[in-house]
């Protein structure tokens, strides 16, 4: 029993037959507890007034596109590496939702940054490096969609999204270098003694959770309707043939 | 190897091969931008640098589909895939041509258009030196950009797409040189990250690129 018995379709289509409800219905619990909870449940800041509410939505998204790059990175490598395609299809399908959480992440910390800085847009670092990151999302969905035969998408994709993660990263410290930001520094790291207080922080770590599971409901779903696509593209052209 | 780069330099030298194309590119952004900004030359100063290194970028994008999509056309890159020389090789080759043709001459008339943009005096240096060290940059990342792309029909705008989000280091290290060099600022720290990248890209990018183009042609 091991974890790579799970590539082949059949087991993961079994698998995730069987995950996908559990899923779903924690990610809901989650999104709606946390959401509820931090929106109804927790005090104004007294600085921000009830803007600082934004933070339950703007956090997971922005982790979560990060996240979500960083998990495309991995299943690519796998589909390179061991030739999985489940591995290439799941890093199909999680792109177009981690750049929902992008653009999520930009549209939130646009309306915080309305009444907070009294701008939409800054060229911050964070906020830089953000839309670049939107750019890598955008090219990488676009290659999959031009290439034709699956196999050859699957292998070109995969390279651009290993060399694209390194070029993300220095693009990361690049801006960081050529501009100081407005955008607060981390509040969440684990080796921190004071982070956000703990009235907005346990809110904080639900809808994080939520978020999480939201992708793995979405990237769960989406692999199967990809290898769905695959298995009839796979009857028809037999059909054809026969 | 030496052939096959006087062959690309002599292809892209040719009628139609696109080599003023670039160059004149770049000579329209200088005479537009202050057409578009206004005459004062403070702020033409202020913004020269940066406006140079974006039109000899954009410059660069305009002929990198021609690296290997004329190759693939007439069926020539298949005969550089099984040739004894390795395709890695044949790759630096082409985007060291490429570099030759386009980000060679970009540099030597980028002090020229500089006057135009009123670049303060100080900046002439640093911009030359900042081209030459990043805009072989510009040739490999588009190289591999090419690669990825060279079987598509209507690749251009795709190739765009895929090659500017990994311009942004390059870019922000080649203009941050000139603007501190134009203001008469220590440059050791971003030329040192440019050539950096340069060098990393020169070293590692050919094999992405090989391992792009044995994939579109198999």
């Amino acid at each position: 029993m091991s974890l790579w018995e799970y590539a082949n379709p059949q087991k993961f289509m079994q698998l995730s037959r069987r995950a996908l409800p559990w899923v779903t219905v924690a990610a809901t619990l989650c999104l709606i507890g946390g959401l509820t909870w931090g929106f109804f449940g927790t005090p104004d800041d007294y600085k921000q007034g009830s803007t600082v509410k934004i933070i339950y939505l703007h956090v997971p998204a922005a982790m979560m596109a990060i996240n979500a790059w960083v998990m495309m990175l991995v299943a690519s490598l796998v589909w390179l590496i061991r030739r999985h395609h489940v591995s290439a299809l799941a890093a199909k399908a999680a792109a177009p939702v981690g750049l929902t959480f992008t653009l999520i992440a930009l549209a939130t910390g646009a309306l915080w940054g309305q009444p907070m800085w009294g701008t939409w847009w800054a060229w911050d670092p964070r906020l830089t490096s953000f839309l670049i990151l939107t750019l890598f999302y955008l090219g990488y969905i676009a290659l999959w969609q031009a290439v034709d035969d699956p196999d050859t998408a699957a292998d070109l994709t995969g390279v651009l999204c290993i060399v694209g993660s390194v070029f993300a990263l220095l693009s990361r410290y690049a801006v960081n270098f050529w501009n100081q930001g407005l955008h607060q520094g981390a509040s969440l790291s684990l080796d921190k003694k004071e982070n956000v207080a703990d009235v907005f922080w346990f809110p904080l770590l639900v809808c994080i959770a939520g978020f999480v599971l939201l992708f793995l409901t979405l990237v769960l779903l989406r692999t199967r309707t990809e290898i769905r696509a695959r298995r009839l593209s796979a009857l028809l052209a037999r059909e054809r043939m026969g | 190897m030496i052939a096959l780069l006087l062959r690309d330099m002599r292809l892209a030298m040719r009628a139609g091969g696109g080599f003023g194309l670039g160059l004149a590119f770049f000579l329209l952004v200088a005479v537009l931008v202050p057409l578009g900004v206004g005459p004062e030359s403070a702020t033409l100063a202020k913004i020269a640098p940066g406006i140079l290194w974006v039109g000899a970028l954009l410059a660069c994008l305009l002929s990198l589909d021609r690296i290997f999509a004329l190759d693939f056309e007439d069926g020539s890159l298949d005969l550089l895939v099984t040739a004894p020389i390795p395709l890695e090789g044949v790759v630096a080759v082409k985007a060291l041509a490429h570099w030759t043709v386009t980000g060679l001459p970009l540099t030597l008339v980028a002090p020229v258009l500089g006057v135009l943009l009123n670049l303060p005096e100080a900046g002439y240096f640093w911009l030359v030196v900042s081209l030459g060290l990043g805009t072989p940059a510009l040739s490999v990342i588009g190289a591999f950009g090419a690669a990825l792309t060279v079987g598509l029909k209507r690749g251009g705008l795709l190739l765009s797409l895929l090659v500017l989000p990994l311009y942004v280091p390059t870019l922000i290290f080649g203009a941050e040189v000139v603007k501190r060099g134009a203001d008469g600022m220590a440059t050791a720290t971003p030329l040192a990250l440019l050539a950096g990248i340069t060098a990393g890209a020169a070293a590692l990018l050919p094999f992405a690129s090989a391992a792009a183009i044995r994939i579109n042609l198999r």
